[in-house]
């Protein structure tokens, strides 16, 4: 048997040919990586960041025309030592003093321009590049929770990331860019002025320069693409062997995944040889034409000097301006992509910029007061995230205070739409949600934050001590209200079993601990929160029962002397509520408690009969059966 | 996930230095290689690019050329402003002179032209030997990543090992054309431009050249500094990174605390602290270049000054002033890259120091010299007196004399607190880990002498946290057999309580599934995990906790499903839930890593132990037992 199926998974025949269901990694570009050069919708609103920086900016581009300047004075300067204090078979020291004096004061006014453009620019861009991020992150505070559900928070972060750091490379660019722009308009100014005829002369290999680009860049940058996503490609799979080793080991796809990575390996390495010789083929390009230019100067210009139609250090001169003057062309065409990149970064960053915020605090909001009671009502509560298929349809409860209230029914009831609505995440379509007696809408969220704790499903650590998890925002809360609350929830013991115990420091996300020990941490920061209502939806995974047991307890300890409503999924937590609700298609269809409910033989008793430890685990067909039923006998 | 791998997991992580890789794992976190170590690094690097002789030898030669080529320019250039000044005597003279400068300038143009070419070349190859080099390194770290054992998995961040991937091999990659080239290319330029400007004029030669050793100074210390800080940077953002990361992730418990004032500050707080050093880089930038771009023209200005004089006193010729500047300008550029040389040089070492040491480690399990192919008959598993450590906590065994046999078609369950080593034993059987004490042995031969390939096709584990592969879903479930025909592939999904469900999306079998394709939930990957299991077809069959996600009554539908196909291997069930393996053959009860009590599921009832304990637990209704906790309590 073994040597059977021992064939037919490798099949000697298969050797060396890329089975057909396999691939490794995986990657596809979902951004565009470049947008229109210039967008003047987006340029605005990217304004509004570098605006309290205008003054900075200002300075810059002064300092960068000053140092431009600085550049272009200086052959000016070698001229005029060569041709009047050195030749003309005369010795003039006064005037070769004077050069140098020149000299000096011109690189003196260079370097303090070039120290305060870059810094000024530098400095200025990394502040805009923060500002632009606190402010993208400060509105992802108040945006509405159903676009931070279905956005992935990958993307937001190379919002938050990649797209700011583009901004950031074009504010920097762009001033320079002034300066080559200067430069080159510059370089062709004073060799005219030189000599207007020889100057026109050596400029004419400029455009050559320009044409060859235009050709170059769209194919060169199509090679430079190519490189860089098989490098995303190959980096993509390695990757996902990192994290997937053990499935690969335990499925003993080394072999296979080996060859397929091999086969992105080698593209990646022709991609990268290719987009090489694009980059290299420039060079030759450059050198020829800039030995060109000083070849025409040489003959025409020299033979201009031996006629004695132009002077000696005006070649010289013009010698140092054809060195220079492909420079800016090359760094101007480069900053063409810069710019695209930019305007499809801004593109980006705006789009986030104008998520609307939904909820806001009214402007006359109050705080809820600290004596309020504590209760919560749904009055004739209708809500819908589309307002045509409401999920709430006329609800109507009322939580007194002190009262624990088990929230049942079906997936997509509306048990989790009712929690959200507590906490004001969302405004109800139609009816009103009190807390303590007044409508959700006009008290500040704040404050709503403050008298209502929630213990979410999946329960959410931070990187950082588990002293700082518990007591998390509530910054008044002593290191013994910490270990408090931890002791009651029963998380002290093994908290203390931790090296380092309240300051171990948890991995990311809490992976260091176990799901239930999650679980009592979460219980915990609730517990420290001190809220006059809590708010709890029970973890749904399966826990072991030894752990079970533990957050059974703590449960009961958490909701001791406070209101709570708990989406209940476990027997045990729904027969230990003071009242139940049952909830099916957005609309309460039974009340009481368990004894009441089992009488009144309805969905619920149905429900528990079926006798499931937890109501997750009544399988779809039993649940269809029973919902069925249930809804017969209420019309 | 269960409580049990993460707890072991957590134990493991807190647990002293392993004696097998606290050596290696140190060096992984290497920041900054020492002398002896790096310099070896450097060779090693060299070593590497010299498997390359052609391209290295067409790189080094066109650098010679290239850089003598750049050299003539300067020459040429003063050549042609002397010719300039010859004075004109007559016609023909003129004539001549004219002749001269188009020489002068042909010359130019062909120099100019070669070296372009030359440097085209230099480039080029040095690129070339840099990208064959980082594809030899990509497949090796690749294939000691997929090799490196479980154990060594555990104690590594895969972060690390993407650094060590992705960084590190770029910095070993580039160290070739930017380090190494660039060193060739700067010692012709001054060594050689050295020689012409000194013999040609000693003075000015160098006051030409004084500016090179501060600038080489001022670049390779701006360098380091600036290497140091953009470390400490990168340390920072990656703070401020994880900040907002896990706000947007955990933007629900944020709004449900009203903390939002509460993120702001954090942020801000890791927002100013990254800023400020952002603009100290630039300070550190900006001060070194600017300085740089002074002391080069303020040579060039003592080089005017000081040449001028000599032209007046007619002890040179405008000429050679003019090819003295033009060879400054020329040397500028190289000189300031030092800098990025002397970076190459210390990126490399420390980054090659820490991928050697990946790609040098040892494999501890691997087949042995003889070791032949498992042949299995009977098909019978036994566990002699099976101890194990892990590596790393020395002390503290985790498993104490672990026996037991099974044999084709029976089902054997492993039932205890978590913690108490469930998983490991399932680890052991294809060699995840070694036993550190006694013996497995299939049909009697010891699962450490037969190969390792052989032995993981008899036995597959079904793993408590499934990793799912961004790929369609069939080749997910193909992902052990990526021969396997459509028909099996919906046979294993249809064991496995899946085949409805896939049915029911958009794509069926083609849908994409995984970090970035449709989200499954728990139980839905857990039964994708036990289909592409079963595709293996094993002898020995292990579910390590794996269902714990799936709801009662679908796992009894996955058990009825596979019946038959139970017949034909072991199959060992680990789970927290009674219901999962009361059916077994025999259950092991396992505490503090020792096996406590077995039977099957009445005996164990009847035997009123610790079994029978946590069944009462399972089973009793919800509101006892709040009762008497909370009368407990009381």
């Amino acid at each position: 048997m073994t040597t059977e199926t021992y064939n037919e998974r490798h099949d000697p025949a298969d050797a060396g040919r890329r089975p057909p269901r396999a691939t490794v990694g995986s990657y596809r570009i979902e951004e565009e990586m470049f947008g229109k050069a210039f967008d003047g919708k987006i340029v605005s609103r990217i304004w509004a960041f570098v605006e309290p920086y205008r003054l900075q900016m200002i300075i810059a581009v002064i300092a960068v025309l000053v140092f431009t300047g600085t550049q272009l004075i200086i052959p000016l300067i070698v001229r005029y030592a060569i041709d009047y204090a050195v030749v003309e078979g005369g010795v003039d020291y006064t005037a070769l003093l004077w050069a140098c004096a020149a000299f000096g004061v011109t690189i003196a006014i260079n370097y303090a321009a070039s120290y305060v453009q870059e810094s000024v620019v530098g400095k200025a861009a990394e502040n805009v590049l923060f500002d632009m991020r606190r402010a993208m992150f400060g509105h992802l505070q108040r945006v509405s929770l159903s676009f931070m559900d279905k956005t992935e928070v990958g993307r937001l972060m190379s919002r938050l990331q990649g797209d700011v750091n583009s901004m950031q490379e074009f504010l920097e660019t762009s001033v320079i860019s002034v300066g080559d722009m200067a430069l080159l308009v510059g370089i062709i100014v004073v060799m005219l002025w030189l000599d207007f005829s020889l100057g026109l002369l050596t400029l004419s290999v400029m455009p050559v320069l320009f044409i060859v680009r235009i050709f170059w860049l769209p194919r060169a940058r199509k090679a430079f693409m190519a490189a860089h996503e098989t490098n995303s490609v190959t980096n993509g799979a390695l990757a996902e062997a990192i994290h997937g080793v053990k499935a690969v080991q335990s499925m003993e796809r080394q072999d296979v995944n080996f060859t397929l990575y091999n086969d992105k390996a080698t593209a990646n390495l022709r991609a990268h040889l290719t987009a090489s010789k694009y980059a290299q083929v420039m060079v030759p390009i450059v050198d020829s034409l800039t030995g060109l230019a000083m070849a025409i100067l040489i003959v025409v210009g020299g033979s201009m000097v031996l006629n004695e139609r132009l002077d000696v250090g005006v070649m010289v001169a013009f010698l140092f301006y054809i060195q220079r003057f492909f420079d800016p062309i090359r760094s101007l065409t480069l900053q063409y992509s810069v710019m695209q990149r930019a305007m499809a970064a801004g593109q980006r960053i705006t789009e986030v910029m104008d998520v609307r915020v939904d909820i806001t605090d009214k402007p006359d909001a109050e705080d809820l007061p600290a004596d309020m009671d504590g209760s919560v009502e749904f009055k004739h509560v209708t809500f819908g995230y589309n307002p045509k298929h409401p999920v709430l349809k006329d609800v109507n409860f009322k939580v007194n205070p002190g009262e624990t209230v088990a929230l049942v029914g079906p997936t997509g009831s509306g048990k989790s739409s009712s929690m959200a609505l507590i906490h004001r995440f969302y405004d109800v379509q139609d009816g009103q949600v009190l807390v303590g007696g007044r409508d959700v809408r006009d008290v500040t969220q704040e404050s709503l934050g403050r008298h209502i704790a929630m213990v979410l499903q999946e329960p959410f650590l931070f990187t950082g001590t588990v002293f700082e998890n518990i007591r998390y925002r509530k910054s008044e809360a002593t290191r013994e209200d910490v270990v408090e609350a931890a002791k009651t929830v029963g998380a002290h013991d093994f908290i203390m079993r931790l090296p380092g115990g309240y300051d171990a420091e948890l991995g990311e996300r809490g992976g260091n601990l176990s799901l239930g020990q999650r679980q009592l941490i979460s219980f915990a920061r609730a517990l420290v929160a001190d809220a006059k209502i809590l708010v709890l939806d029970e973890a749904t995974a399966n826990i072991d029962s030894y752990t079970e047991m533990l957050i059974q307890k703590a449960l009961v300890k958490l909701l001791e002397g406070r209101t709570g409503l708990v989406i209940a999924h476990r027997l045990a937590t729904i027969r230990g509520a003071d009242r139940i609700i049952v909830l099916q298609n957005g609309q309460v269809i039974e009340t009481g408690n368990h004894d009441a409910l089992m009488a009144k033989k309805g969905l619920y008793s149905k429900l528990y009969n079926l006798n499931y430890a937890s109501f997750d685990d009544i399988p779809d067909t039993e649940l269809e059966a029973a919902t069925e039923g249930a809804g017969d006998g209420t019309t | 996930m269960s409580s049990d791998a993460t707890g072991d997991a957590a134990k493991r992580r807190d647990a002293a230095f392993s004696k097998t890789y606290s050596a290696d794992k140190a060096l992984l976190h290497v920041k900054a290689a020492g002398w002896g170590r790096g310099l070896s690094t450097i060779l090693r690097i060299t070593r590497m690019s010299l498997r390359h002789p052609w391209q290295v030898a067409i790189a080094i030669v066109s650098t010679f050329i290239a850089a003598s080529l750049q050299l003539l320019i300067p020459q040429l250039l003063g050549q042609a402003v002397d010719q300039t000044q010859t004075v004109v005597t007559g016609g023909e003279a003129g004539a001549l002179a004219e002749n001269a400068l188009l020489m002068t300038a042909l010359m130019l143009l062909g120099v100019s032209v070669a070296r372009g070419i030359f440097t085209l070349l230099q480039n080029y190859y040095a690129e070339s030997v840099g990208h064959h080099i980082g594809y030899e390194l990509r497949l090796a770290c690749y294939e000691k990543i997929q090799r490196l054992n479980f154990s060594f998995h555990d104690q590594v961040h895969s972060g690390d090992l993407i650094t060590i991937g992705l960084l590190d091999l770029e910095g070993v990659r580039m160290f070739f054309s930017t380090g190494l080239i660039r060193v060739f290319l700067l010692s012709v330029l001054i060594g050689v431009g050295a020689y012409l400007l000194l013999s040609t004029n000693l003075v000015l030669g160098l006051l030409a050249l004084s500016f090179v050793p501060f600038v080489a100074w001022r670049s390779a210390t701006a360098q380091m500094k600036l290497r140091l800080t953009w470390r400490e940077l990168q340390e920072r953002l990656a703070v401020l990174t994880r900040v907002m990361d896990e706000n947007l992730g955990g933007i629900r418990v944020v709004r449900a605390f009203a903390a939002q004032a509460y993120e702001m500050a954090k942020f801000d707080k890791w927002s100013k602290y990254a800023l400020e050093l952002a603009h100290d880089r630039v300070g550190i930038r900006v001060r070194a270049t600017s300085l740089m771009t002074f002391s080069f023209f303020a040579a060039m200005g003592l080089v005017l000054w000081i040449g001028g004089g000599m032209v007046i006193e007619g002890e040179i010729t405008v000429g050679t002033l003019a090819t003295f500047l033009t060879f400054m300008t020329i040397l500028q550029m190289p000189v300031r890259q030092l800098g990025m040389m002397v970076n190459s040089f210390a990126r490399a070492s420390t980054c090659g120091t820490r991928l050697f040491a990946l790609l040098d480690l040892d494999i501890a399990i691997k087949d042995k010299p003889d070791a032949k192919p498992l042949t299995v008959t009977e098909g019978t598993l036994r566990f002699d007196n099976v101890g194990f450590v892990y590596p790393e906590t020395g002390d503290n065994r985790v498993l104490k004399n672990i026996s037991f046999e099974a044999r084709r078609g029976e089902t054997l369950a492993i039932v205890g607190p978590p913690g108490s080593g469930k998983s490991t034993i399932a680890h052991l059987i294809p060699r995840f880990y070694d036993v550190t004490e006694g013996r497995i042995t299939i049909d009697g031969q010891d699962i450490r002498d037969v190969t390792l390939a052989s032995l993981r096709h008899a036995v597959a584990v079904v793993q408590q946290d499934a990793f799912l592969f961004t790929t369609t879903i069939e080749n997910n479930i193909a992902y052990g057999d990526p021969w396997a025909r459509e028909n099996r592939i919906e046979r294993a999904s249809d064991s496995a309580q899946l085949h409805n469900y896939v049915l029911g999306l958009p794509h069926g079998y083609r849908t994409i599934v995984g970090e970035r394709g449709v989200s499954l939930s728990g139980g839905q990957r857990q039964r994708l995990s036990i289909a592409r299991t079963i595709m293996l077809r094993p002898d020995i069959l292990v579910f390590d906790d794996s269902t714990a996600a799936i709801d009662a009554a679908t796992e009894q539908r996955i058990r009825g499903a596979m019946k038959q196909y139970a017949r034909d291997r072991i199959t060992i069930i680990i789970a927290h839930r009674l219901s999962s393996l009361m059916h077994a053959d025999q259950i092991l009860f396992v505490e503090n890593g020792e096996i406590v009590e077995r039977g099957t599921h009445e005996e164990l009832l009847d035997k009123g132990g610790r079994y029978k304990a946590l069944y009462d637990l399972q089973v009793r209704p919800g509101d006892e037992m709040l009762e008497e906790m909370g009368g407990g309590e009381n």
